[in-house]
């Protein structure tokens, strides 16, 4: 069984289609990127398939739940961190970890077992008294996709985790996400070339809202008959191949 | 409990925003001392201790429109509400959560105000308890209009909204400054349409024990309060299933 699978997955606004026709599986414990430039719809398919928005046609089982009939269950499963840094500025990052313990049930032995091993394995232990909205941009995306993996959710949607990032945040940032890799289910959105081949076990191409390719980096490297993965992906997007 | 602990989440980014602080009680409390020295010099009827200090409450009570406005507004830009969506919090955690801790902050910031006003000649009676207790519906008022606002405005708009316009919607059509009825006409009309004049001249009256005028002027005001909470409600309702 996979872990997501998308049956003619569409959402249109207005006149507009930001998805169409999406078919995908995705397995378990894979690592995933949906690779496009703004506008693909990679968010819009996030937002669909982590209930935050209703497909205007097909469906999608996450976890083998349809997201239109069973979107709490699908919620029991997935977490989710936004393109933003979505954390709350003015409470200290163990205060924001405390809150998304809190808000899930846990209990207070619970919350501060969790914090103290989470913070541990992402290297946050001296951070942990300082306002989030303090930090650097790369130490906030680290605290968001932490905050996100606090329900330990069965999949992870990581929407543009390093986008504005500098180079060293970003490689900083690309080693916390390769420490979940085969833990968890992870789907990422980017439109940094390189960061999904470094990542990812499989790719997405999409552009104006349909799916144009998938594949490992190197099945798509081979599909394209080109050498490095950038021209792979503009012989892909520019429909060359 | 998740209520709670949002509402406790909200609580702390309002306190802990030191320009919060500032306009929710500093400046009330600039604008009464102020006026009380310009009175002590230059008496005015409307500047006595028991008209002033109504007036500088129902004007102080417009800034949390502003707190819980830009509050919601900001989660809703930065993400962290679409993070929360996927979360088990409801409608019902969210609204609740954005609209409680400002209540107690309401009544704080208003027992300040008539606390400072006592050493100013503000006679200390029950009735100080009534206005207090009086001010309740004018603050639900004030904080639905900022979820109403946040819900529907981004940050910057917000900051001109309920920055700029309504507190000074709230500051002239309140009677605070001067005596509407001098004016008359249009603007007077239209005073009394909206709740900010019968708030303050609730409050007035209660503080005087005038309690059949406070009756009279408590309904509008309650019926503002009803309707804009439910709009908020509404509104929240409304972009949280657009997200």
């Amino acid at each position: 069984m996979p872990a997501i699978k998308t049956v003619n997955l569409n959402k249109r606004y207005k006149e507009i289609t930001a998805v169409k026709n999406l078919n995908l599986e995705i397995n378990k414990g894979e690592l995933f990127s949906l690779l496009g430039v703004n506008g693909a719809g990679k968010t819009t398919t996030i937002k669909m398939l982590s209930c935050l928005s209703k497909p205007t046609e097909g469906d999608a089982f996450v976890g083998n739940y349809s997201i239109i009939k069973e979107p709490d269950k699908v919620k029991s499963l997935i977490a989710v961190s936004p393109q933003e840094t979505a954390v709350a500025p003015n409470l200290s990052v163990k205060e924001n970890l405390e809150f998304i313990c809190r808000i899930h049930g846990f209990s207070k032995e619970k919350t501060k077992e969790k914090i103290e091993t989470l913070s541990e394995s992402f290297g946050i232990e001296s951070i942990l008294k300082r306002k989030a909205g303090k930090l650097s941009g790369g130490m906030q995306r680290r605290v968001s996709i932490i905050m996100a993996l606090i329900s330990e959710p069965e999949i992870l949607f990581l929407d543009e985790p390093t986008l504005g990032l500098d180079v060293i945040a970003r490689h900083d940032l690309w080693d916390v996400i390769r420490a979940l890799k085969g833990k968890i289910t992870i789907i990422l959105t980017t439109h940094y070339m390189e960061e999904a081949s470094a990542l990812s076990d499989r790719i997405g191409i999409m552009k104006d809202g349909s799916l144009l390719a998938v594949g490992t980096a190197e099945e798509l490297l081979e599909k394209t008959g080109t050498d490095d993965f950038e021209s792979a992906f503009v012989t892909i997007v520019k429909g060359d191949n | 409990m998740k209520t709670l602990t949002f509402a406790k989440r909200c609580a702390k980014e309002i306190i802990r925003d030191p320009i919060n602080l500032f306009f929710g009680l500093g400046f009330p409390l600039v604008l009464l001392f102020l006026l009380s020295a310009i009175q002590a010099n230059i008496p005015v009827e409307l500047f006595e201790i028991e008209s002033l200090t109504p007036g500088i409450t129902v004007f102080g009570l417009s800034f949390l429109t502003l707190f819980s406005a830009t509050l919601v507004s900001k989660d809703r830009e930065s993400t962290f509400l679409q993070r929360l969506y996927t979360t088990p919090l409801t409608g019902f955690d969210f609204i609740v959560g954005y609209m409680l801790p400002l209540i107690p902050l309401a009544l704080c910031q208003t027992l300040v105000c008539y606390i400072f006003a006592i050493p100013l000649g503000l006679s200390f009676n029950v009735n100080v308890l009534y206005a207090i207790i009086g001010m309740i519906p004018m603050a639900i008022f004030n904080i639905s209009l900022g979820l109403l606002c946040g819900s529907v405005l981004g940050v910057k708009q917000v900051g001109g909204i309920c920055g700029a316009l309504l507190t000074n919607l709230s500051a002239w059509l309140s009677g605070v400054w001067f005596d509407i009825e001098l004016l008359g006409g249009a603007f007077e009309k239209i005073a009394e349409c909206l709740p900010f004049l019968h708030a303050v001249e609730l409050e007035r009256a209660l503080i005087s024990g005038n309690f059949d005028t406070a009756f009279g002027r408590l309904l509008p005001v309650l019926i503002y309060a009803v309707l804009i909470a439910f709009a908020a409600v509404y509104c929240f309702l409304s972009q949280m299933k657009k997200q």
